[in-house]
């Protein structure tokens, strides 16, 4: 450039002839110029593709982690199941089977004493008297107009009539009493129709119980097989587990601060105040923040020794007696928090009416008007105790939302790895395809840029072509 | 051992942040009032009482609090009226500032006025007071009219080392003179301003009785 400057020419020469330079260094570099292109284009488009292939094999590597972790969890979750409503039809079966040698028993002596009501309440016709033949011979004696004979038929129809009155009273009273057996025999008959009543609820509630297993069973088995169904249900029952989890996780923060300010100043009464032990945070607020921790692990274990939660393998696997011992002493050591927690929230009251009075005494305020608030202290006095003694056990539930969301975190997290490495494996794809085309691009613009020396070339070449043929 | 390497991990950085500098500074005022007992300005008693009513309103457990006289020689603890460092139970702290009013509601209705101002002697009691209590943020109220009257004989010419105090004039009334002469009043102020500062101290007037908030 001086040396061109030193001429002294036009600035429009000047450039003419640095392009015209530029052109002919350009085209006499033109393939090694192009090769450096191509290869460096392929360099970044290959290390993008390799990348993004072991971006994609790690992302596989993750998939297939996650799907058996889901498997997994959804396998123990439906053993679970399984395992709860066998311990519901053996509930059933010890409940209502155990009993069905007393309620043979039972059936059978019913039967039985239907069986003698039935026997006794046969009808037996009454046995003519056996000196009705007698009485016939006699009434077949021709009577010849004699009075007396006519008088001894009189007589012995009158017997007859007489005797036939008796034999009918008797048969009705044995009817009667017939009757009164078949009466008696219908409580024993609605007996007989309660006990199988029972018997059939049994077996139908035994049989909906097979069915919910048979159901639990053929998802269990798909999960087995591995199945992608089995797999979408399960990824999308745990992100909803995940954020409800979440919702009611988020619902507990909120009551365990309103439980921290219902503490807090109370506590100072117990431990001070003014010293600032940890990040700024107070004495009393430390000690509340503690208290309020140390009645959610309480509860956390409580739940986990009546076995509903599952977070610590160890505690459901200790023996019943021992496992209901450790439910009874941390129940009674939130009872004993919570008790703790109503008397700071008396404390909590007698404090502000404390403050309120000194107050009003330093503002030189009426004390008149304070004491008509006192006079219904005694509500807010009430509901801050019964909030105390609430909160622990409300927060001792957390355990519940709280196993649900770790269990439902690790699906979550996985699925958000997959989907992270997927997105830079699609970047890196990008990337590498952009510097394919640009490689292209640029040494179509290259050959743009020396159009005219190409230009020139071609009809040289296309020139001596011709004249070899015309040769 | 996957969950005891965090664990411990974020033990030594809570530990870290427990120890640190910040943590160690103690957030606690203390507040070293001086009232004027000379001649007229007893009448200003009643306007006392109020700040110190606000003072006991704002101040906290830990807190420090002394309220004392300037009369002829006010460098010494017999001028302290009351001393209190508010104690960490809420309920005794009630008790304390209750028993802090009385006491002085005690000496307003008794206080006799005095010859002489020291106001320098008092300063260097509240030094004394607020340096031995160690409070976060030491802060010295002069509730006076600033006309310092010393008698003969008594040496007042001292330095203040009132590194990290505030010093509050407060209810700065007018002399006669100074209505006479409103530069006796100006240059009264901007020589206590000026004794302040260059003790290392930062000088602030409050007149206005309603702004009381700045105290604090």
């Amino acid at each position: 450039m001086p040396l061109l400057d030193s001429l002294g020419l036009n600035p429009y020469v000047t450039g003419l002839i640095i392009a015209i330079v530029g052109i002919i260094v350009l085209y006499i570099s033109r393939r090694p110029a192009h090769r450096a292109i191509i290869s460096l284009s392929r360099v970044v488009h290959n290390a993008m593709r390799l990348s993004a292939q072991s971006v994609m094999s790690v992302e596989s590597r993750l998939a297939n982690r996650n799907r058996e972790v889901l498997l997994a969890a959804g396998r123990e979750a439906e053993e679970r199941m399984i395992e709860r409503e066998f311990e519901r039809i053996d509930a059933t079966v010890r409940r209502d089977l155990s009993e069905y040698p007393a309620l043979h028993r039972q059936l059978n002596e019913k039967i039985t004493l239907i069986e003698d009501d039935y026997q006794a309440s046969i009808e037996v016709p009454p046995e003519p008297p056996g000196w009705l033949k007698a009485v016939e011979a006699v009434a077949k004696i021709p009577s010849k107009g004699d009075p007396m004979v006519g008088n001894i038929l009189e007589d012995i129809h009158q017997s007859l009539v007489k005797a036939n009155t008796n034999a009918i009273e008797v048969y009705r009273k044995a009817s009667h009493k017939r009757h009164d057996r078949l009466k008696s025999m219908m409580p024993h008959w609605r007996n007989v129709l309660t006990v199988l009543t029972n018997v059939d609820k049994s077996v139908t509630s035994i049989l909906s119980r097979s069915q919910t297993i048979d159901r639990h069973m053929g998802e269990y088995e798909s999960m087995v097989k591995g199945t992608d169904k089995a797999v979408r249900t399960l990824s999308s029952s745990s992100l909803q587990h995940f954020f409800t989890s979440l919702a009611v996780m988020i619902i507990a923060v909120g009551i365990a601060m309103v439980n921290f300010q219902l503490i807090a100043r109370p506590m100072s009464e117990m431990v001070g105040g003014t010293t600032s032990l940890l990040l700024g945070f107070q004495l009393n607020q430390i000690a509340a923040m503690v208290m309020i921790l140390v009645e959610m692990t309480l509860g956390i274990f409580l739940m986990e020794s009546l076995r509903i939660t599952k977070l610590f393998p160890i505690v459901g696997a200790l023996n019943d007696k021992l496992r209901i011992r450790i439910a009874w002493f941390l129940f009674i050591m939130l009872l004993s928090l919570a008790t703790i927690e109503a008397g700071l929230g008396f404390t909590r009251e007698l404090l502000m009416e404390a403050d309120q009075a000194t107050g009003a005494l330093l503002r030189g305020e009426d004390a008149g008007s304070f004491a008509m608030e006192s006079s219904i202290s005694w509500i807010t006095t009430g509901s801050q105790m019964a909030l105390g003694f609430i909160l622990p056990f409300v927060l001792m539930f957390v355990a519940i939302p709280f196993e649900t969301f770790i269990q439902s975190l690790r699906t979550v997290l996985g699925i958000v790895g997959v989907g992270s490495l997927r997105a830079v494996a699609w970047f890196l794809r990008f990337i590498g395809t952009i510097f394919k085309f640009l490689g292209k691009s640029l040494l179509h613009v290259y050959d743009l840029i020396i159009f005219l020396p190409l230009f020139i070339e071609q009809k040289i070449k296309s020139a001596s072509s011709d004249d070899k043929l015309s040769e | 051992m996957k969950i005891i390497k965090p664990f411990i991990l974020g033990l030594s950085i809570l530990l870290l942040l427990a120890c640190s500098k910040e943590a160690q500074v103690p957030r606690t005022y203390g507040v070293y009032m001086l009232l004027d007992t000379s001649g007229t300005y007893t009448k200003e008693l009643k306007q006392a009482q109020r700040v110190i009513s606000f003072s006991l309103l704002k101040l906290n457990p830990g807190d420090s609090f002394a309220v004392a006289r300037v009369d002829t020689g006010s460098f010494s603890e017999k001028d302290i009226i009351a001393k209190v460092t508010f104690e960490d139970r809420p309920s005794r702290m009630n008790q304390q500032k209750r028993m802090f009013l009385e006491k002085i509601d005690k000496f307003v209705k008794s206080v006799k006025g005095s010859a002489y101002t020291d106001i320098t002697g008092g300063i260097l009691q509240g030094i004394e007071f607020l340096n031995e209590r160690a409070p976060g943020k030491k802060t010295i109220l002069i509730f006076s009219d600033l006309k310092e009257e010393l008698r003969k004989g008594y040496k007042r010419d001292i330095d203040f080392q009132l590194q990290g105090y505030r010093v509050i004039a407060l209810n700065v009334t007018k002399l006669r003179s100074d209505n006479i002469d409103p530069k006796e009043y100006m240059d009264r102020l901007e020589q206590w301003r000026i004794r302040v500062e260059s003790g290392g101290g930062e000088w602030k007037v409050i007149n206005d009785l309603e702004r009381l908030e700045a105290l604090f």
